[in-house]
């Protein structure tokens, strides 16, 4: 199978959304790309399987490479391993889900017709970014497409977006340049540390994973590189653009934020960061536990004290999210799985939680706790949903949130020192917490007396946001009652990236 | 021998026809339909832009003093195309102007000045052409004969040009004093990196300075950028400094080769505060020319990156992204100007909800801007990429160290100078406004130019040929 595929059906179903005409176009136009994506995706996987079955062992399948700028070595180089046909799995999901969500664009805009091709078109650019990141196997077309994914996020907030829509937007797009900044700084600084057979360097990811990177170097560009892609991920302390940013977004970018975005983070901490640098990655990792612990703890205290519902899910993403950098901090390959499982986990949970709230809003027009109550009555689907989702976020048995959770937590176990045995506590701990304030919110919001006499009026999901809160809790069901599939697609990455690791011990 | 000449003089001999067909157009007939001539006009740059291409010769001429390749005809040609981009933008501005041939006349002898002073083999030639590129310019700045402004623009613009070429000669002298020659190959043979080949050296670049206003030699740029017309503002900020980079590069990396050192560690501070009190500034703007112009000093900042690389990398990087800066750059002048041309509005604050009734344009404005911050899909961020790896790649001269250094601030900065391009974008996509400025209609001309423009920033990027191209010409 041909992997330009994936990176040129998106770009061509973007560049189609601008030659319509009318939002009826738009979204037939997007519909239609967004399916295509979604079977394109799920072929993938099955081209994965085959080639896995039939015997080949290589680390990356559907290799592709192009010189780009021969004299600065830079490659188009893409190619996928288990890790990333989840991710793009994923990328696909919410492609679709999105654009299903926001099928008469966001509600409260007034020239919402007008606007709607560029509305649409950001979106599936967005998309666009997120596909090529994770195929990438050159560092300069994976810094390429990380940044590509900035700007329409800033301009889907700020000018679709509700509430202090500019600050959030510019907050956003700052302090994800900015971690792309520091990234960039890393990359340079591995390409100028790469010595190939003819005495040039390489940002081929393939190449410089087989050279040892000395380990001074290593650890002077791993802080750049984990921090800037941390940025991304809601690494503790930099996560202050998530509550902001996912609270203004419109639904749409807001599961895009959520359910992408922040995943191109956790992503690049694993392929370039620990995968590349793995010396430093086994010195540094106590402090990634421990940021991400506090990350998930703060997260989840700071979740209890909020009474909108979009800031509800924003800071309990910052907790999530923090699982998976502590799965990636504790480098055993059950936890690096658990942290794949996880960020596939989460961007299907979140993205579905902002589809609920944004079907809610839209209707009631308030996204405050207080004002709401007794939705089951008069929108039981979207109320069953909110539930389904409500659960999988606290962790309960049978949805995805629990598996991910359990198998870092499981990875986690693996060490023996008491540091890490503390840190895995103090990280369980938060699901209490994270209890607490997922059943008050479906407490309030959901059971109880009807809030208000007018909303006894209000109509339950349409066809469109039937559809796609349909296929994402079938994404969050089929990873909770089979996970071994998501497991078996993720455990050859993984491995990969422990080989690079343990190899570092053996040599010490 | 005539073929000879004709030859390698072939772009410096285009503009000089077209400048005597424009002059015989003036002394031929009082008054002239200007729609027509300005078309006519626009033919003749196209037909040179596209002479640039063929035909190119290399060789030297007048005993080594002038001299041309591969390289410098591709450089004289992203000039010439900045020129005709220019033209193309200015068309309603110069419509209802009256001295249409005099404008072009000036314009073409700076241009004509460039190209002699890329083709130097030799300072004195150098400085002739300078001279020959900045004293029109003056006249050009002031070409709104009725607006103060301009004038006072253009007196700031010759008297501290005057001053920088003073600066520049003063060193010059030094120099030939100390090494008895102004042949670029004879000094580089000559420097030894005596203490008064330093002074003047600094002399030298404190002049080049002036000229492509790197911080402290600056203070001119925004007040002649905001008093000129926007087509001289355009001018200036693209396409003499582009030619006065092109030089500088080419100047330092063969005369003054010896002497690395000494420049690297002057060019490392210049650039990091170009960079950051370019962005500094930039980040208080109300005028969009001024803001232009601010953002503008700061992308010589990055330049300087660059050049720093003292590698074929380097240069080529500097070229490359001078290319692309061209279209970048022209494509956000030229919504300026078409704006300015038609409402007479120049403030940030009058851009607000400009989106509303500009939807084309509001596009245009922000691919540009975003390519002047080095976003993907445009080509900005290849540019100010290659600039940086070249800048980073240099470790024979400093410590390792240091090169990162440079790079983390640089990186920083493009933070910074994110922001203020942002605001821009605010401004135009979400801001109210009670009064949006109104439907603008752009001419057949102005719209091929934005065409070319955001063509140039959407594809160069991924056309990986280009650069290649550059490299084996610098190479």
């Amino acid at each position: 199978m041909n992997l330009n595929l994936v990176l040129l059906i998106p770009l061509l179903t973007a560049a189609a959304v601008l030659f319509c005409k009318g939002l009826k176009q738009v979204r037939i136009v997007s519909f239609t790309g967004a399916v295509i994506q979604l079977i394109l995706s799920f072929v993938l996987l099955y081209g994965y399987w085959q080639e896995r079955s039939s015997g080949n062992n290589d680390a990356f399948l559907f290799e592709y490479n192009y010189v780009w700028y021969a004299p600065l070595h830079i490659n188009y180089h893409i190619g996928v391993d288990g890790i990333s046909v989840a991710m793009i799995l994923l990328t696909a999901f919410i492609v679709l889900t999105g654009v299903l969500v926001s099928w008469k664009m966001p509600a409260h805009t007034t020239e919402g017709e007008k606007q709607s091709k560029e509305f649409f078109f950001l979106l599936l650019f967005l998309g666009v970014g997120a596909y090529g990141f994770f195929i990438s196997l050159d560092l300069f077309t994976l810094f390429f497409f990380l940044e590509l994914a900035v700007i329409p996020k800033y301009l889907l907030i700020g000018i679709w977006g509700s509430g202090k829509k500019e600050y959030s937007a510019m907050k956003l797009a700052l302090m994800l340049m900015g971690g792309s900044a520091l990234v960039f700084v890393g990359l340079a600084g591995l390409f100028f540390n790469t010595h190939t057979g003819d005495g040039s360097h390489t940002f081929d990811i393939l190449q410089i994973a087989q050279m040892h990177i000395p380990v001074a170097v290593q650890k002077l560009f791993f802080p750049f590189v984990f921090i800037g892609f941390g940025i991304f991920g809601a690494l503790f302390p930099f996560h202050t653009w998530v509550p902001d940013g996912h609270s203004s977004a419109p639904t749409a970018a807001s599961m895009f934020l959520a359910g992408i975005s922040m995943k191109l983070g956790g992503y690049g901490c694993l392929r370039v960061a620990t995968y590349l640098m793995p010396d430093a990655a086994q010195q540094y990792s106590w402090i990634i536990i421990v940021l991400s612990c506090i990350a998930i703890l703060y997260g989840a205290f700071a979740t209890m004290m909020q009474t909108d519902l979009k800031y509800i899910n924003a800071y309990s993403s910052v907790s999530h999210c923090g699982f998976v950098l502590l799965g990636i901090g504790m480098l055993t390959k059950t936890a690096i799985t658990g942290a794949v499982m996880q960020m596939v986990s989460h961007g299907l949970m979140t993205a579905l939680f902002f589809a609920c709230i944004g079907m809610i809003y839209d209707r009631t027009h308030t996204r405050q706790m207080a004002r709401l109550g007794g939705l089951l009555k008069v929108m039981p689907f979207i109320s069953t949903v909110f539930v389904i989702v409500a659960l999988c976020s606290l962790g309960l048995p049978g949805l995805s949130g629990f598996v991910a959770e359990v198998t870092i937590f499981m990875g986690s176990w693996e060490h023996s020192g008491a540091f890490y045995k503390i840190t895995t506590i103090i990280a369980c701990a938060s699901i209490v917490v994270t209890a607490v304030y997922i059943l008050r919110a479906v407490g309030k919001a959901i059971m109880g007396p009807l809030a208000s006499k007018e909303f006894s009026l209000l109509h339950d999901a349409d066809w469109n946001e039937k559809l796609a809160a349909g296929l994402l809790t079938i994404g969050i069901i089929a990873i909770g009652i089979a996970p071994f599939w998501l497991d078996r697609l993720v455990g050859p990455g993984a491995d990969a990236i422990m080989k690079n690791i343990t190899n570092v011990v053996i040599a010490k | 021998m005539w073929n000879e000449y004709l030859q390698l003089m072939k772009a410096e001999l285009m503009v000089t026809i077209i400048l005597f067909i424009l002059l015989f157009l003036k002394l031929g007939k009082k008054e002239r339909e200007t729609v027509p001539l300005l078309h006519f006009i626009n033919i003749l740059l196209l037909l040179n832009f596209i002479s640039g291409f063929l035909y190119n010769a290399e060789g030297t001429l007048f005993g080594d003093m002038f001299h041309t390749s591969k390289l410098l005809s591709l450089e004289k040609n992203i000039l010439n195309l900045g020129t005709l981009i220019i033209s193309l933008q200015s068309f309603q501005w110069l419509k209802t102007h009256k001295h249409i041939p005099e404008f072009y006349m000036l314009l073409l002898a700076t241009l004509l000045g460039m190209f002699f002073m890329l083709s130097s083999n030799n300072l004195l030639m150098f400085y002739l052409g300078l001279e020959l590129s900045t004293i029109p310019l003056a006249a050009l700045a002031n070409f709104d004969l009725d607006k103060k402004i301009s004038s006072e623009a253009a007196m700031k613009l010759i008297i501290s040009s005057a001053f920088s070429s003073g600066l520049l000669l003063f060193g010059i002298s030094m120099l030939y004093g100390t090494t008895g020659t102004l042949n670029y190959h004879e000094l580089s043979q000559q420097l030894s990196g005596s203490p008064l080949q330093i002074l003047s050296f600094v002399m030298f670049v404190a002049g080049f300075g002036f000229k492509f206003s790197a911080i402290p030699f600056h203070l001119w740029t925004a007040d002649v950028y905001e008093g000129s017309p926007v087509a001289v503002t355009s001018y200036l900020s693209v396409v003499s400094k582009g030619a006065i980079l092109f030089v500088f590069v080419s100047v330092l990396y063969q005369a003054f080769q010896n002497i690395a050192g000494v420049w690297y560690n002057l060019l490392f501070i210049i650039s990091v505060i170009t960079m950051t009190i370019g962005n500094l500034f930039a980040l208080r703007q109300q005028n969009m020319k001024r803001f232009l112009a601010f953002s503008s000093i700061s992308q010589v900042g990055f330049i300087l990156i660059g050049i720093t690389g003292q590698s074929p990398e380097g240069s080529a990087s500097v070229i490359y992204f001078v290319l692309i800066y061209v279209f970048s750059n022209l494509g956000a002048f030229g919504v300026v100007s078409l704006v300015s041309a038609v409402t007479a509005r120049e403030n940030i604050d009058d851009y607000k909800s400009f989106y509303k009734n500009n939807r084309a344009l509001s596009w245009i404005l922000a691919i540009s801007l975003f390519s002047l911050a080095g976003i993907p899909p445009t080509a900005g961020f290849f540019g100010k990429f290659f600039l940086l790896l070249a800048g980073a790649g240099t470790s024979h001269i400093s410590g390792e160290q240091v090169n990162y250094l440079l790079i983390t601030v640089a990186a920083l900065n493009m933070v910074i100078s994110l922001y203020y391009y942002l605001r821009i974008i605010r401004a135009m996509f979400m801001d109210g406004n009670d009064h949006p400025i109104d439907k603008v209609k752009a001419s057949l001309l102005p719209n091929i130019s934005f065409i070319i423009c955001i063509g140039g920033v959407l594809l160069i990027g991924f056309a990986g040929g280009i650069y290649e191209y550059i490299y084996s010409l610098v190479k």
